[in-house]
Parts: structure tokens; C-alpha cells; sequence
């Protein structure tokens, strides 16, 4: 019998996305069970796991935010996970800092960023920020791996399943969670959104970024941006999309002043359409772009503010 | 106290690397080779530390082929110590650098190690949280902010979220995220003086004999799927256009 255990992300008030991306692979496997396990002090939020499928939900209730720490909590995975064939969780920044410990608490390498399932022992993945894609086959005891979320669409299903609660019992003393500065905004959230607008060192400021916040607005479109205009300081971090940012897909992704390096491409091509503004015609993103137009920014994101 | 890099020999982010015909690999053959650029941050991170007198040696560690001496060089160039080749035939997986790198702790007790978020070749982003937990100590992964207080460290990580702050006691492991730093050019003069640094060569096999874990096989290479070739469309009328005939828009 093959089960599949799939460790949850969440903000302390709902359920990540990347978790039903997850469930949606898992489902790939074949396995005869699948059950998730969820780190939190909020015992609500194990209801949110109801999908067809699941069949139970290890709820663990963490103190002193130590749902978030990966000391902390990969013991308790690894434990668990010595009853399952495959323990997986998100390629997310959650799942890439506790995925690796748990792996090595049960003394296996792990596959990351699953692009796409096989069958239950062979795995495609990328390297080399997308531009190779390897076909990968372990039969390891425990396959631990992280999914990458922009591959699978969110499962939609619904379902009940049976809630276990317990307490956390390996917290770690020697890591402590400090705080969590998050840019919130009310827009909507970079890695599920539908269109995304971004913005690269062509924008030119952090003043000249309001008016692709404007276009976003007007388009109820999140915001991403390329690491140039991060590292610029026009805007925060947690906007940043590409290899070392967020992977996203996306149906509309349309960016302006971003010139396409290989990096920032990593993070796109999973979008639907890609359209690109740029005011040099040569810009290696014309080459990935569904629709590209040549032109100055600034002239032509008031006229698509008039016309949209 | 010491400080532990991990660095490891790549291809450079500048290479465009392509996968051969026949599938069996990536077409590395006279390419440039690089330190990963996120164990250049690292080095960087280590130089800085002890120039603020928090650190007195940094010592730097490859796996990897004999030709990795070139980037131990360019470490010490940039102002390393020393450093140490553990010399390896192949390519190992992230749970076997893991051990071996436990190895190497053992043996050098460092107060910090600092390593990359991931090798842009394989792109695995396992080793630094592995040996954190082989070693039984605290991670602290995608760092842009290290402060010492003591024996704490207050790190800044990068998350999806935005950006989230952990203390962590030392001995620790620390991965860099690109805005931690950036690293120091090397001048001339610091590559003659590091010609004479020591570099210590060891086998693999004397460190670690027998590799945990079943290591992931490959079975094939491919390039990624192309996107089809889009158009080019002349004016924003035409744009708004085109995207309204793909239901992109209202
Ligand atoms: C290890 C590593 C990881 C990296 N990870 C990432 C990552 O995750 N994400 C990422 O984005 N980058 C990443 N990078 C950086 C990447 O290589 C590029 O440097 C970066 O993407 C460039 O950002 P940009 O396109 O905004 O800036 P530039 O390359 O400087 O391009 C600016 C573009 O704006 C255009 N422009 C200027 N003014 C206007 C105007 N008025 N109207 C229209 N167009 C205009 C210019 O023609 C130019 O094409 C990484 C690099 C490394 C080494
Ligand atoms: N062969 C190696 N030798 C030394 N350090 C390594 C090696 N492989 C990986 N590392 C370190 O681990 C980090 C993450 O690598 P990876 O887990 O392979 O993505 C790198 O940035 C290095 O700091």
C-alpha cells in the first residue's frame, strides 16, 4: 500500500494555494491514501482541508509561531512520514526551508520542484533556471519533494476529511521567530492572481511604479517586478518574480521596462499570455512574448489606462 | 570564531547552457566556470563579518573536481583564508555534500557556516537545510540581514510573504539570498597574494565512505518546451484589441 502525505502552508488565517496544487499532483501517484499534516495555532484552519481524496488531516497546534519554523517541525514530518512512501510539500519559500530537513531526518535526497509526474517513481524537473528539464526516477523508501505549484492547477474538489489533533512536541529552543514584515497590499496575491503586471529598472523609480500600480487597479491585476527594480528599491522583495523570486502562472502577465534575462524568464514561462512593452525593439523578451509593442512606457500605459 | 563557506563550482550565470543533442546532459564543455553567484554572497558575508572583528579566520570548502581549485583561488583572492578542496570524480547529491561538509565541521568547528540557497546548476536548494540537520543545528535559509547580538543572530530571511526575522543561537547555518550583499571585485595583486594561501586537498572517500540515501537517477535531458512565436503589434489600439479577442480583458 503507497500513501502520500502532503505537508500544508498556510498564513495563520487561511490556506495557502500552493496546498491544493500539491494535492493535485499527489493525485498523479496513484497512491491509495493521501493525508495532510498542518502546523498551526489556529485549529480552524484544518477545516479548510476538505477536498475529495484526503483522507485525514493531521492538525499539530504549534505555540509561539513555531508553525513556521523548520527546526521545529520537520521532526514531527520526518516521524510521521516514516509510515508514508511520499511526503511532499509546496516549492514554495515554506516548503524549500523545511522540505531539505526532512528529507535528511529520513536519509534521502530530495526531488525539488516537480513539474510534472510521470508515473509513481519518475518525476520531470528543471535546472539550470529552466533552461534544461530532466526526467529523474528514485525508488527510495521515502520520496520527499517539493512541487512546483506554477505546473498544477489547484484541486477544486471538496470533500471531508477526518481531523486528528495533536500538540507540537519538537519545538526547537534554539531558533525563535522574530516577526514578519509583509508589504500588504488589498491587491490581489502575486502567486494565484490571474493577470499580472510588472515593472522592471525601466520604470525607473519608486515614484514612477504608482502608475503600473493604477493600471493593475484598474485591471484588478496583481504586481510583480524584476529583481533590477527590486535591488533598486522601487519596490519590496516579496514582488520580485523570476528563479530566486516567485514563480508564477498567470493567464495574462504583461510587464513593463523588463528586458527578459533567462531569470527573470524562469519565472513566466508558465503564463498564459505574455505581453511585453518595452522601448527597445532588440529586448530579449520579444522572443518569448505572445504580444510585444515597441514604445515608451509612459506613453503607453496612460493610453492603455484611457482605452482598457 | 571561524567561519565555514561552502562554495561550489558552476557554470556561469552568463552562459546560456544548452542541452546536447543526444539528451545526455547539458553542453558544458569550454564553457566559463564561476563560483555560484549565491557563494560569492556567501564569501562576501564571511569577509564582511570579520572585518567588523566578529569573525577571525574564514575558511572556504568546494566538493568537487580537481579544476574547483580555480574558485577556491578566486575565495582566497577575495580575501578567504584558506580553504579546502574535497576532491570528488563525479557529481554528488546534496544529502552526500551534506555529509561530507559535516565532515569538514567536525574537523574545523566553526561558530557559523554560510552557504549559497542553491546551486544555479542543479538548482536543488537542499544542502544548506540538510547539513543544518545532520548537524543538529539551526538554519536560517534565503537570508538578506544577519545581526549579531552575542551568541544570537537575528536573520532576515526573503519569504513569499515579504520579510520574515528569526534569532538563531551559533553554531548555525546560514544560506544567502542575492540581497544580502555584493561581493568585492578581486584586484590583481590580491590574486598573486593568494597564490600563496594554503589550499588542502582530500579525498572524498577519507571523508565520507559510505553515502547516505539512494541518490536520484537521471534518465533523460530535454530542453524546456518553446513557447510559440508571438506577434508584434503596432499601437495600443491594436493591443487592447488583440487582447480583447483572447478574453483577456472586458
Ligand atoms: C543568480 C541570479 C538570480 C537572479 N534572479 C532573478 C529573478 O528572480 N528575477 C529577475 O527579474 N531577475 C533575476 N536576476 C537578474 C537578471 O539577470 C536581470 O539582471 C534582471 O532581470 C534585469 O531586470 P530588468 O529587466 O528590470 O532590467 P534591465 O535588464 O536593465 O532592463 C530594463 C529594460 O527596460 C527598458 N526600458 C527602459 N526605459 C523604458 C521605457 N521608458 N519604456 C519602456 N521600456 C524601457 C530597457 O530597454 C530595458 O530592456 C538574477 C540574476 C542572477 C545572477
Ligand atoms: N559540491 C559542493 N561543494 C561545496 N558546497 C556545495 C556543493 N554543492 C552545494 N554546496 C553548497 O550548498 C548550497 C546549495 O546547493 P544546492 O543544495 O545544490 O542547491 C550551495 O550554494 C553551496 O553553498
Amino acid at each position: 500500500m503507497s500513501a502520500v502525505l502532503i505537508v500544508a502552508e498556510h498564513n495563520g488565517n487561511a490556506l495557502n494555494q500552493s496546498t491544493a496544487k500539491v494535492l493535485t499532483a499527489a493525485k498523479q501517484l496513484g497512491a491509495d491514501k493521501i493525508d495532510v499534516v498542518l502546523f498551526s495555532g489556529n485549529s480552524e484552519l484544518a477545516s479548510q482541508i476538505a477536498y475529495e481524496g484526503v483522507n485525514q488531516v493531521f492538525a499539530v497546534n504549534c505555540s509561539g509561531d513555531h508553525d513556521q519554523l523548520a527546526a521545529s517541525i520537520a521532526p514531527t514530518i520526518a516521524e510521521m512520514g516514516k509510515g508514508y512512501q511520499y511526503v511532499w510539500g509546496p516549492s514554495t519559500t515554506f516548503g524549500k526551508d523545511v522540505m531539505p530537513r526532512v528529507a535528511a531526518l529520513l536519509g534521502v535526497n530530495q526531488i525539488s520542484d516537480i513539474m510534472e509526474v510521470i508515473d509513481a517513481e519518475t518525476f520531470k524537473r528543471p535546472i539550470y533556471a529552466g533552461n534544461a528539464v530532466i526526467t529523474v526516477k528514485t525508488a527510495a523508501a521515502h520520496n520527499v519533494a517539493t512541487v512546483r505549484t506554477a505546473s498544477f492547477a489547484a484541486d477544486k474538489t471538496s470533500g471531508a476529511a477526518e481531523v486528528v489533533n495533536s500538540d507540537l512536541a519538537t519545538a526547537a529552543s534554539h531558533t525563535r521567530f522574530v516577526e514578519l514584515a509583509s508589504g500588504n497590499s488589498d491587491r490581489p496575491d502575486l502567486q494565484t492572481a490571474a493577470k499580472v503586471i510588472s515593472g522592471g529598472r525601466g520604470v525607473g523609480s519608486e515614484e514612477n511604479f504608482k502608475i503600473v500600480y493604477d493600471l493593475a487597479d484598474k485591471m484588478g491585476a496583481a504586481v510583480g517586478a524584476s529583481r533590477a527594480a527590486v535591488d533598486a528599491g522601487f519596490v519590496p522583495n516579496d514582488m520580485q518574480v523570476g528563479q530566486t523570486g516567485k514563480i508564477i502562472s498567470p493567464d495574462l502577465y504583461m510587464c513593463f521596462g523588463i528586458s527578459g534575462a533567462i531569470q527573470h524568464l524562469t519565472g513566466i514561462k508558465d503564463a498564459g499570455t505574455i505581453v511585453a512593452i518595452n522601448k527597445d525593439g532588440d529586448a530579449p523578451i520579444f522572443e518569448v512574448a505572445d504580444i510585444g509593442l515597441t514604445g515608451d512606457l509612459f506613453t503607453i500605459i496612460p493610453e492603455l489606462m484611457e482605452k482598457l | 570564531m571561524k567561519i565555514l563557506v561552502a562554495i561550489k563550482r558552476v557554470v556561469d550565470y552568463n552562459v546560456r547552457v544548452q542541452v546536447k543533442p543526444d539528451g545526455s546532459g547539458v553542453a558544458t564543455d569550454g564553457v566559463k566556470m564561476s563560483i555560484n553567484p549565491f557563494d560569492e554572497i556567501a564569501i562576501e558575508e564571511a569577509l564582511r563579518i570579520k572585518e567588523k572583528g566578529l569573525a577571525d579566520e574564514v575558511v572556504v570548502v568546494t566538493i568537487g573536481s580537481n579544476d574547483s581549485q580555480q574558485q577556491l583561488r578566486t575565495a582566497m583572492a577575495m580575501g578567504a583564508d584558506r580553504s579546502i578542496l574535497v576532491e570528488s570524480g563525479e557529481a554528488i547529491q546534496p544529502l552526500h555534500a551534506a555529509q561530507v561538509l559535516l565532515k569538514v565541521i567536525e574537523a574545523e568547528q566553526p561558530g557559523l557556516v554560510i552557504m549559497g540557497k542553491q546551486a544555479i546548476d542543479d538548482d536543488n536548494n537542499q544542502t544548506p537545510q540538510m547539513l543544518a540537520t545532520l548537524w543538529n543545528r539551526p538554519q536560517a535559509t534565503f537570508v538578506s540581514e544577519l545581526q549579531f547580538d552575542g551568541n544570537n543572530i537575528k536573520a532576515t530571511r526573503e519569504v513569499d510573504a515579504g520579510l520574515q526575522t528569526i534569532e538563531v543561537e551559533m553554531p548555525a547555518v546560514i544560506s544567502t539570498d542575492l540581497r544580502l550583499n555584493e561581493p568585492r571585485f578581486v584586484k590583481l595583486p590580491d590574486i598573486m597574494k593568494a597564490k600563496k594561501k594554503p589550499l588542502d586537498v582530500q579525498a572524498i572517500g577519507d571523508l565520507v565512505s559510505d553515502p547516505q540515501g539512494a541518490a536520484i537517477e537521471v534518465l533523460s535531458y530535454e530542453p524546456p518546451q518553446p513557447r510559440q512565436k508571438g506577434i508584434m503589434v503596432e499601437s495600443v489600439d491594436e493591443l487592447v484589441n488583440v487582447l480583447k479577442e483572447k478574453g483577456l480583458v472586458s
